[in-house]
């Protein structure tokens, strides 16, 4: 018997404090703690249409987390990706409303509204950039606040210019005309289409960070800003490059909710995807080949979490307390270094003792 | 008059929960710990704190338990962010998302119930003395919880032996340790301390501002603008507190507005000081730049925006949410 590898032990020892941590939860709770980790898992999985609605949430929520890649490959702090979903949602919704549906070719129009929402969505990021860049103000703080804006403009137009005819009401704007929406399978609506564009960024976005230039100065802004001015690299197009790549695809998400999901503008339509994404990120810390593992694992608890309030009275965030949970034991895991492997590198053994003497650690 | 009067007396109770929360971070930053889990640390100690109340009937108990909840939050982070050496805002902000949704995990057996609140305090003379009495004579017990944390943390920090400690671990962590003074230990302290100012402002929106429990509670947001006014403040408490009182004012006039203008929706006002929060911080970061300060300094007028040299980030922390960009 082989014995099992560091890494492989930080990772069932992340799981076990994961698990330890839900289960307090739903003690406190008092939530049967058994059958409210069937139905958070099985209300995924069980059925063709579960997993299928499994697979609308993992849409948005892997192309937001490919587009966080290259954010954090520059070391920015992007969390305005809810707001730049929304404004690719309002780029499509919005240019979907200009061409009459009769005559124009459903296609082009589909993929203008495409372009559109990756449009508006790196538009909205480059808003943050530019702050960043140019006004020193913290992508965290311009980010959030920018989420909020987003939520506002998306109530005023629903409310307002956008309103149904009639009656204003907040379930949204005028539904798409049917020639306007992208074909979803088996009668859902989880586009097929949508799944490959994932992928492709998927694949762009890994091969822009690991085989080109481009991804190198990256690399180089995120690890020494002031060596990549010296060199010469200009670090602020770096990071407004970064954004917009960043924005685009995450507008791209909110155009694929509009056309492939709720085929209309509704609030809050990012849908908490932009957050969940940066924890899908965070917990397998950066490294690309997890991430759709960890997009689709956190899609099967969103899909489940639906079910909690009516098969158990539960409320629906736990599904977000999980994956709160899951990233900080792995973080936690990963610096303890109980396998070793990332202890040793990071110098946690007794590099990290001599350190936290230099720092003040007296005990 | 009586409307200007009125007017303070609601930025005042209406920027208490925003002080307390601001003065709490202030405190650990200036100690050298960015805690960003100030957002989902009010919702998490508010849901806490009206459930303790709840349970007991008194809403003081309620307050303390706010306080603790805002402690153990702080304490996750010191574990994991300090103890353990994860990335201390990656940590923070994890926390913020997770607590959110915890509360309203926990709280939703209890959300939209009637429950105790902390009720107004008259104070004997000053309530009957004309202005003043409007002002702050009959006011919610957070308004003045608020007031005392100010001066409190503002005579901590300059005059006390401990608060000189606090300020020598922040700014020059090196320097204190070799002087004697366990950094690491007060840092600890100080993020404890922060996370349960933040868990009073919790405590200060359910049981005082924005009473009871819900989803959504109304309290959203609020630790975000926080964590704004403590850099736009300059990490100093009297300072910190004016800024909390500059958003209570924007929410305040939001209400006003919504008078006079009732075509706009009321949600569009509760966005309105998150665009603001962007625009004061970029506001400040231009005063404090070398290129303006250097620009104005000609022009008569306008040299006196540049005002005083700039105060900037506690030492350990210059360049990490006031970074010189690119």
């Amino acid at each position: 018997m082989k014995s099992p590898s560091p890494a492989s032990i930080n990772i069932l020892s992340a799981l076990g404090l994961a698990l330890a941590a839900t289960l307090a939860v739903l003690f406190f709770a008092g939530a049967p703690p058994l059958t409210t980790l069937t139905v958070l898992f099985g209300g995924g999985l069980n059925s063709t249409a579960s997993l299928l609605k499994t697979f609308s949430s993992f849409i948005p929520l892997f192309l937001c987390a490919t587009a966080l890649l290259a954010t954090y490959a520059a070391g920015l702090w992007n969390i305005g990706v809810e707001g730049q979903i929304t404004l690719g949602a309002v780029f499509a919704a919005g240019f979907l409303r200009l061409p009459d549906p009769g005559s124009f070719p459903p296609a082009l129009a589909l993929i203008l509204a495409l372009t559109a929402a990756f449009a508006g969505g790196a538009l909205w990021a480059l808003l943050a950039g530019a702050l960043r860049v140019y006004g020193r103000v913290h992508e965290i703080f311009s980010g959030l606040g920018l989420n909020f804006a987003a939520t506002g403009v998306t109530l005023w137009l629903i409310l307002g210019p956008w309103k149904r005819a009639g009656m204003a009401s907040l379930s949204g704007t005028e539904p798409l005309p049917e020639a306007f929406r992208l074909p979803g399978f088996a009668g859902k609506p989880a586009s097929m289409a949508g799944l490959v564009l994932a992928v492709a960024a998927f694949a762009l976005v890994v091969w822009l960070l690991r085989r080109t230039t481009w991804g190198l100065k990256l690399a180089a802004v995120r690890q020494n800003l002031k060596a990549a001015r010296l060199m010469g690299l200009s670090p602020g197009r770096r990071m407004l490059q970064a954004m917009a790549l960043c924005g685009g695809l995450a507008g791209l998400a909110g155009g694929l909710l509009v056309t492939g999901l709720y085929h209309r503008l509704i609030p809050s339509i990012s849908g908490n995807f932009g957050y969940t994404a940066i924890l899908a990120v965070l917990m397998v810390s950066l490294a690309p080949s997890f991430v759709p593992v960890a997009c689709f694992f956190f899609a099967v608890l969103l899909a489940g979490a639906v079910q909690l309030p009516m098969a158990l009275e539960l409320d629906s965030s736990l599904s977000g307390v999980i994956q709160g949970v899951l990233v900080l034991a792995f973080l936690a895991a990963g610096r303890m270094g109980i396998g070793g492997k990332l202890g040793g590198k990071l110098g946690g053994k007794p590099g990290g003792r001599l350190e936290g003497r230099l720092t003040g650690d007296t005990t | 008059m009586d409307v200007l009067a009125a007017t303070l007396a609601a930025v005042l109770f209406a920027g208490a929960p925003l002080a307390l929360a601001a003065l709490g971070e202030t405190l650990s930053e200036r100690a050298g710990v960015i805690n960003l889990s100030v957002d989902g640390t009010i919702l998490f100690s508010a849901m806490t704190a009206f459930v303790v109340a709840q349970g007991t009937g008194d809403a003081w108990t309620g307050m303390l338990g706010g306080a603790l909840a805002g402690a153990f939050v702080a304490g996750v982070l010191a574990l994991v962010g300090l103890w353990l050496r994860a990335p201390i805002l990656a940590v923070g902000f994890i926390l913020t998302l997770l607590c959110r949704d915890l509360a309203y995990f926990l709280g939703h057996a209890h959300a939209r119930q009637p429950g105790p609140d902390l009720g107004v305090w008259t104070i004997p003379v000053v309530s009957d003395i004309p202005f003043l009495g409007t002002v702050i004579g009959r006011q919610s017990p957070v308004v003045f919880l608020s007031i005392v944390a100010m001066v409190a943390a503002s005579f901590f920090l300059r005059r006390t032996r401990a608060g000189l400690h606090l300020r020598a671990a922040g700014e020059s962590p090196k320097a204190a340790f070799a002087r004697g003074i366990p950094v690491e230990r007060l840092k600890v302290l100080y993020c404890l301390v922060g996370g349960a100012f933040s868990g009073l402002a919790g405590a200060a929106y359910s049981l005082g501002v924005k009473p009871g429990w819900g989803h959504p509670q109304g309290a959203e947001g609020a630790g975000w603008i926080a964590l704004a006014i403590v850099i736009f403040g300059g990490w100093r408490p009297s300072r910190v507190v004016l800024g909390a009182y500059f958003f209570a004012l924007i929410q305040v006039m939001g209400i006003h507005l919504q008078d006079f203008l009732p075509g706009l929706s009321s949600t569009l006002f509760q966005i309105a000081p998150f665009p603001v929060m962007i625009l004061t911080l970029l506001f400040i970061n231009i005063r404090r730049s070398g290129r303006f300060r250097d620009a104005v300094q000609q022009i008569p007028l306008l040299g006196r925006l540049a005002g005083k040299p700039p105060v900037g980030a506690p030492g350990a922390l210059a360049g990490v949410l006031d970074q010189d960009a690119a």
